[in-house]
């Protein structure tokens, strides 16, 4: 009876092995991987350098051209809320709409659309613990990147991982001002450009939605 | 994406095919399992946003690539 059961068991073993095998290696493979200690490499400027070339190619290549003409000329990009009563904690804005600047490596701000009046500052990072080249930090065009991605994607749960400040925290809130400011007078020109050009092509490629229109308003 | 490095592929692959969809699936589970998260960027009625996704089924059929970043966590 036992020696029956011994060989039926062994029976099993060796049919399930075949697929079990695989899956342990799998997870041996991955645990041995997460208990490598990082290497340590020291800070190269040209290596970071051509990190930010490429996260600036991918960024541009995700983001409308607008965002990027955008990034490229002020510095930031805006991305406009789109929570009914604002951006949750710490902003209820009545319905009114509301932005957000995202900065790399710094918080997130957010803005009434209408009065420039600041709202709170999210501070929030993403942090690659395996530090693959010494640093969890992302270049500065990636952490932009995965700024915007989260707040189109998932604003309701980017915002709730934040830690909420008032404004004035982290970014001199004359100089966020100032930035709205810039950012004014950018759409402008840029709004301009736009219709010169679709002028130019013709009326099948005139502007595109305004800024506010994008905000629904 | 990858700090001193940038945008790194992992696996490219064509969904229609058996072969590369079973590929995919596995590259994009371990990820995932790294505590990645996911995001497909898209164009919908003129404007460019991002879709976080989960599961690979979320993935639209006719994404051109998903790209994986760190998860956020609260800064200071």
């Amino acid at each position: 009876m036992v020696l029956a059961l011994v060989a039926a068991a062994l029976v099993a073993l060796a049919l399930l092995s075949e697929e079990l095998l695989p899956r342990i290696e799998e997870l041996w493979r991955r645990f041995r991987a997460r208990r490598r200690p990082a290497e340590s490499f020291g800070y190269d400027p040209g290596r970071e350098r051509r990190a930010e070339q490429r996260a600036r190619a991918l960024l541009r290549s995700c983001v409308g051209e607008e965002e990027w003409a955008m990034y490229h000329d002020l510095g930031f990009i805006r991305v406009w809320g789109s929570q009914a009563d604002g951006p949750g904690r710490g902003g209820a804005t009545g319905g009114a709409a509301y932005g957000y600047l995202i900065y790399p490596h710094r918080a997130i701000v957010a803005y009434l659309a209408q009065t420039h009046r600041l709202l709170s500052e999210y501070c929030v990072t993403f942090p690659d613990r395996t530090r693959p080249y010494g640093s969890s930090r992302l270049p500065d065009s990636d952490d932009v990147l995965a700024k915007w991605m989260a707040l189109t994607g998932d604003e309701k749960r980017l915002i709730s991982t934040a830690n909420m400040h008032l404004p004035g925290r982290q970014h001199d809130p004359a100089r966020v001002k100032r930035d709205l400011w810039r950012l004014s007078q950018w759409e402008r020109a840029w709004m301009r450009s736009t219709a010169g050009r679709g002028a130019a092509d013709g009326p099948a490629s005139g502007p595109s939605e305004t800024p506010l229109d994008a905000a629904g308003q | 994406m990858k700090p001193g490095h940038g945008e790194v592929v992992i696996a490219e692959g064509d969904v229609e095919l058996a072969e590369d969809e079973r590929r995919l699936i596995e590259e994009f589970r371990a990820q995932l399992e790294e505590g990645l998260w996911a995001a497909v960027p898209t164009l919908e009625g003129g404007r460019r946003q991002a879709q976080m996704v989960k599961r690979f089924e979320d993935v639209p059929r006719d994404a051109e690539r998903v790209i994986f970043f760190p998860r956020a966590a609260g800064g200071r």
